[in-house]
């Protein structure tokens, strides 16, 4: 294998790679585990993967948010399962690890680091995160009424709806097939479903959006090792090099927007090379049904690209892991030999506001189907 | 084998007082004298809730415009069980509304039977008793008389206030 | 920069009334806290006055409270210990400024006392002595709150010095 030590690099970036990828089991709970004891076998367990210690990491970056769990500056806890000392070159960011593995990517980039350890915890069960979610919002305008993230994605849905781009049969059964395929994935929390049939017969949970429309509540960790060039080389023997990554926000207000399309899903996408070549396959951080087809259409995949084979969102949705998850289960379809290239997806804010697309691909020669 | 896992109820308050600045201070303003404003864009296009800064230009938007008390829902939800702090505690539908003279839809509550509610409904605003300059002000939506009748619409814009 | 009250000016309807220019919106949000294992292990003792700790099986750190994890060495905290009622004051200070929802009359003496056997100091306040006498290096012991035993660090209600000679600056120097 040598397709990789002459990627074509026409921006003059560094060749940096996913070479490693972990997450917990998620579940509803984990009362009997403390933030840094959730997170902390998640990061044993990356570095295991590539023989690397904490101190050997050249960057450390962390996703979360307190309004989760309810606990100020939890982060400085989670540090704890790293290992800081001496200290390291460590960052945060209040979003979802896809936002911090962004970050890491530009680090590597700036040559200051050629590994990088990139990891996000959530932690809902001590909240109602339906509730906490609304502090997400406009302080003035939007927060003072409380609007849930369950009713905001059905506003989106019924959207989507009327302008004839999905029924609520096309949803359930977006919900099957995600929550089918996490049937293979040891790490879902819900792992089956029901038949379209008996999932369309049960009541709603805010009109058009049923219970099974809606991402289960999570408690989870995630953690990704980023190595740039020979150090990703010498770490995997088929690493899943990130060809693009971009990210791009809307205006806040739902009210603004065309909830129907996602502009800046699609200017990432384009930034990233996302329609240079096909996919064979794509991980969407979409929790709602409603929002997978949205970004179909922004992305233009169609229904001969799998999406979400590890189940998704859907299937578990640990709040700012999520979309971290979406990027390290893309790079271990490459790493599997599952699939060459894969897109991933993180979004962020209400209805989609914010979107990440990252291009992951792997030598050629390991071409294979997801499927 | 550990001890069961402690645990305490924890609650979290944010009794912050925020400044408001020109834009929206003048819209809170309206909503305590019961009248809804707008600002109008560099493309023309007058956006409710009003924004500080043009979405299209970026400049500081200054001129703001009353805007009509019914309006035309754009999407709905139906909350069959609403929770905690929302507008109202029987059950309503979230609506994005734009109002008569809007280009932009606003989200708020819609006291209406489920039946009755869906997309291009005509609304009306029902003002809170008491109103102290917030987006609550606004108590929530409520069909609008003679909903449905075309040119309805028209008679109520410009005799908003 | 334009003013609410300008903006309003312009506006037949409004001109003249009184502009909003704050708005309080007060929000509430409610949890469960569960402070995980090692926590759970160290507040379930106190009740029995009885004070855990962990130490780090590679670099031998005892941590109180216990975590569940060696914050230097990123790995479980694993073994666990008991330490004595006593230890040394390594820092202090007066404080005369009542914290808000702290039932605690002002001035008080609050300090970390590294407990004996500990590489990481507990914060505690110290009583039952003229505070202008509190000093590094100060022996103390624990005095549990009777009254109030429960899995709370509330259950020690104070440290007071023993009468001991200091302490050998060589023995908390690494660790204030
Ligand atoms: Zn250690």
């Amino acid at each position: 294998m040598s397709g990789t030590d002459h990627l074509d690099a026409p921006t003059g970036l560094r060749d940096v790679a996913v070479v490693a990828f972990a997450q917990s089991s998620h579940t509803r709970r984990t009362d009997q585990l403390s933030e840094v004891e959730l997170l902390m076998p998640v990061l044993h367990d990356v570095l295991k993967q590539t023989g690397l210690t904490a101190n050997r990491i050249g960057f450390t970056c962390s996703g979360s948010s307190d309004y989760l769990a309810g606990r100020a500056f939890s982060f400085t806890m989670a540090l704890d399962g790293v290992g800081a000392w001496p200290p390291i070159s460590e960052s945060h960011v209040e979003m979802d690890g896809a936002w911090a593995l962004y970050e890491a990517w530009v680090k590597l980039q700036t040559g200051e680091a050629d590994t990088a350890l990139v990891y996000s915890y959530g932690k809902s069960s001590p909240g109602s995160v339906r509730d906490v979610l609304t502090r997400q919002l406009d302080p003035y305008t939007l927060a003072p009424l409380w609007p849930d993230s369950v009713a905001l994605a059905a506003l989106q849905a019924r959207a989507l709806i009327d302008a004839g781009h999905t029924d609520e049969r096309r949803l359930a059964e977006t919900a099957v097939r995600s929550r089918r395929a996490a049937t293979a994935n040891p790490h879902a929390q819900l792992r089956g479903s029901a038949d379209v049939e008996e999932l369309l017969r049960q009541p709603y949970e805010v009109e058009p959006l049923r219970r099974h429309d809606c991402p289960p509540i999570s408690d989870g960790a995630a953690a990704v090792i980023l190595a740039a060039g020979d150090s990703a080389r010498a770490l995997h023997v088929n690493p899943a090099w990130i060809r693009g990554i971009d990210h791009r926000i809307e205006a806040h207000q739902p009210g603004v927007r065309d909830l129907t399309e996602s502009p800046s899903t699609r200017l990432a996408a384009t930034a990233a090379g996302a329609f240079d070549a096909p996919f064979d396959a794509a991980e969407l951080h979409a929790p709602f049904t409603a929002q997978e087809i949205v970004l179909r259409r922004a992305l233009d995949l169609g229904d001969g690209v799998p999406v979400n084979p590890s189940g998704g969102p859907l299937a578990a949705n640990p709040v700012m892991a999520a979309g971290l998850i979406r990027i390290g289960e893309a790079a271990a379809l490459i790493h599997r030999g599952e699939a060459r290239r894969v897109l991933a997806h993180a979004t962020s804010g209400p209805c989609l506001q914010q979107n990440l697309v990252a291009v992951l691909e792997g030598a050629a020669g390991t071409e294979g189907g997801a499927r | 084998m550990p001890p069961e896992v402690l645990s305490a109820p924890l609650i979290v308050e944010f009794p912050f007082t925020r400044s408001t600045g020109p834009v929206l201070g003048a819209f809170l303003t309206g909503l305590r004298e019961r009248v809804v404003l707008g600002a109008r864009g560099s493309d023309g296009r007058v956006l409710c809730p009003p924004a500080e800064y043009d979405p299209v230009t970026a400049e500081e938007l200054t001129e703001l415009v009353p805007l009509g008390q019914l309006g035309t829902v754009t999407t709905w939800a139906w909350n069959e069980r609403p929770r905690p702090y929302q507008p109202l505690d029987t059950p309503f539908a979230w609506v994005l509304v734009r109002l008569d003279g809007a280009d932009t839809a606003l989200l708020h509550a819609l006291d209406a039977p489920r039946h009755a509610v869906r997309t291009g409904m005509r609304v009306a605003i029902r003002w809170a008793d008491e109103r102290s300059g917030a987006i609550t002000d606004i108590a929530c939506f409520e069909p609008a008389p003679n909903a449905g009748a075309p040119g309805d619409s028209h008679r109520a814009e410009g005799s908003a206030a | 920069m334009t003013t609410a009250a300008e903006l309003l000016a312009g506006i037949p309807e409004l001109a003249g009334v009184e502009p909003v220019t704050r708005v309080t919106i007060p929000a509430r949000l409610e949890y469960t806290y569960s402070p995980g294992s090692a926590q759970t292990r160290f507040l379930t003792a106190l009740p029995d006055k009885r004070l855990l700790a962990e130490r780090c099986p590679r670099c031998t750190r005892v941590y109180v409270p216990p975590r569940g994890a060696c914050p230097t060495c990123g790995i479980a905290a694993t073994e666990q210990l008991e330490l004595p009622h006593t230890g040394t004051v390594t820092t202090f200070c007066i404080v005369n400024i009542a914290a808000k929802g702290l039932d605690v009359e002002v001035p008080y003496c609050y300090a970390y006392v590294l407990l004996d056997g500990a590489n990481v100091g507990l914060h505690a306040r110290i009583g039952d002595t003229p505070y202008a006498d509190v000093r590094i290096g100060q022996r103390v012991e624990a005095v549990w709150n009777e009254q109030r035993l429960g899995p709370s660090l509330a259950s020690i209600s104070h440290f007071r010095p023993t009468g001991e000679p200091d302490a050998d600056p060589e023995s908390y120097r690494r660790w204030m």
